[in-house]
């Protein structure tokens, strides 16, 4: 192999790269946070809901998981824009798009985990007089969290992989840091030598903490 | 032109860009389904100096993301002396991502299988290739079945970042009749359609697949 590396000319330009991480990060944090919420919302309404309710909410996920994230992307930032009068920046349409791919997701990760929940702790639960809301608040979301969390974490290192698609928006996170080196100083072994680590310690990282998390919340 | 002009324009496109999607797929869930299953074997079976190399790339590839590894493939082929071409380059990649996934599925399914079927298997004098084959595996099949399938539709997912290392696949195909026709949200909805039937056959083709190989109940 007639291959000289150069890792100078990596560190030169290693602020994209570290810039990156952070906003695939950010973009991370952004999406996780609007997709569990909008995933469990639905999740509740399919499980408490009628067919009325369970119809759009089953259609919406089949959907959403049949279709690739990229597809997605391009229609979000190219496709609405050309039909109704908004305008949004790359990063708003992404991790909207983000957002929507993986609370189809979560959806059926809370909802299966709804249903986990025994019966017999929701009966206790009206047997000493707690409300509709109480019950749920109070005896099945926080049972629920505890049989979701490690399918949750899984679907957030996912996630976080997938962030990677915003480089076709020239969103500059990591892949984008990773695209731009590559062009401009064509050290593209390197340059992968570096990326590759930096994702893979990361989603170990975020996987590594959302461990502790479900220890600390198991029943002893 | 009116719209169904335009559409009907553009179906030969279309279409030629969905037979290299179904191809890629293909020939990635292929070569992925043989390598995951001696990867997975490798993982359960294999002694340390070959199962720590195989847990070691399984791990990489599994923690980065599939753009990545086909940018990765892609551009470092070449610079390493491996000229594949672009088609060969992004199906080697997809291949790899799907063969770690289906690595960890068997070893999951092949674990599930109670450890008394091994021994008496060994018991009855069957070799170790006899004993994979008639005893463990068909009883695997059915734990391997349904998340199996579930990453056959994520390959067709992921086939669709070909389009980025300029393979003219049907996501490709949208982008180029877009380029032509100034109509975005149109084409976008029609390829979306045709990935939802794609991947929608598959999974109600698997549902006739698992409830054919659930003979066991438990």
């Amino acid at each position: 192999m007639h291959y000289n590396f150069n890792f100078g000319l990596i560190w030169q330009h290693f602020d994209r790269l570290s810039g990156g991480l952070l906003l695939s990060l950010e973009l991370s944090v952004a999406a996780i946070l609007i997709a569990t919420l909008l995933g469990l919302a639905l999740a509740i309404a399919h499980v408490s809901g009628g067919a009325r309710v369970r119809a759009p909410i089953a259609f919406y996920v089949e959907c959403i998981r049949n279709i690739p994230l990229l597809l997605l992307v391009y229609l979000v930032f190219y496709g609405i824009p050309s039909i109704v009068n908004l305008q949004y920046s790359a990063v708003t349409s992404f991790i909207v798009t983000l957002s929507l791919y993986y609370a189809a997701y979560l959806v059926e990760v809370f909802r299966a985990g709804l249903l986990a929940v025994p019966r017999g702790l929701l009966d206790a639960g009206r047997a000493i007089g707690l409300t509709a809301p109480q019950r749920l608040g109070y005896v099945r979301l926080p049972v629920m969290l505890r049989i979701v969390l490690p399918s949750l974490s899984n679907t957030f290192v996912s996630l976080f992989k997938d962030t990677s698609i915003a480089s076709v928006l020239a969103v500059p996170e990591l892949t984008y840091g990773a695209q731009w080196i590559n062009n401009n100083t064509f050290r593209v072994i390197e340059v992968y030598i570096i990326v590759t680590p930096m994702y893979v310690v990361t989603g170990y990282v975020i996987l590594w903490a959302l461990r502790q998390f479900e220890r600390r919340l198991a029943v002893r | 032109m009116s719209s169904l002009e335009i559409l009907l324009r553009a179906l030969p496109s279309l279409w030629s860009g969905l037979v290299v999607t179904l191809e890629v797929s293909a020939l990635s869930v292929g070569c992925a389904l043989v390598a995951g299953l001696l990867f997975g074997t490798a993982l359960l079976y294999g002694p340390l100096p070959l199962r720590l190399p195989v847990r070691t790339v399984v791990d990489v590839v599994r923690g980065i993301p599939v753009l990545v590894l086909i940018f990765f493939v892609y551009y470092v082929g070449p610079a390493a002396g491996l000229d594949l071409g672009s088609f060969a380059a992004a199906v080697l990649a997809l291949s790899l991502f799907s063969a770690c996934q289906v690595a960890e599925i068997t070893r999951g399914a092949v674990a599930s299988v109670h450890h008394g079927q091994m021994e008496a298997a060994r018991a009855i004098g069957l070799t170790f290739r006899q004993r994979l084959l008639w005893v463990i595996f068909p009883q695997a099949t059915r734990r391997f079945l349904p998340p199996w399938i579930n990453g056959v539709t994520d390959t067709v997912k992921g086939s669709a970042l070909v389009s980025l290392v300029g393979i003219v696949d049907l996501m490709l195909a949208i982008q180029q009749v877009i380029g032509r026709t100034y109509r975005p949200m149109p084409f976008y909805i029609v390829g979306a359609i045709i990935y939802i039937l794609i991947n929608y056959s598959l999974s109600s083709a698997s549902r006739h697949l698992e409830a054919r190989f659930a003979y066991v109940r438990d």
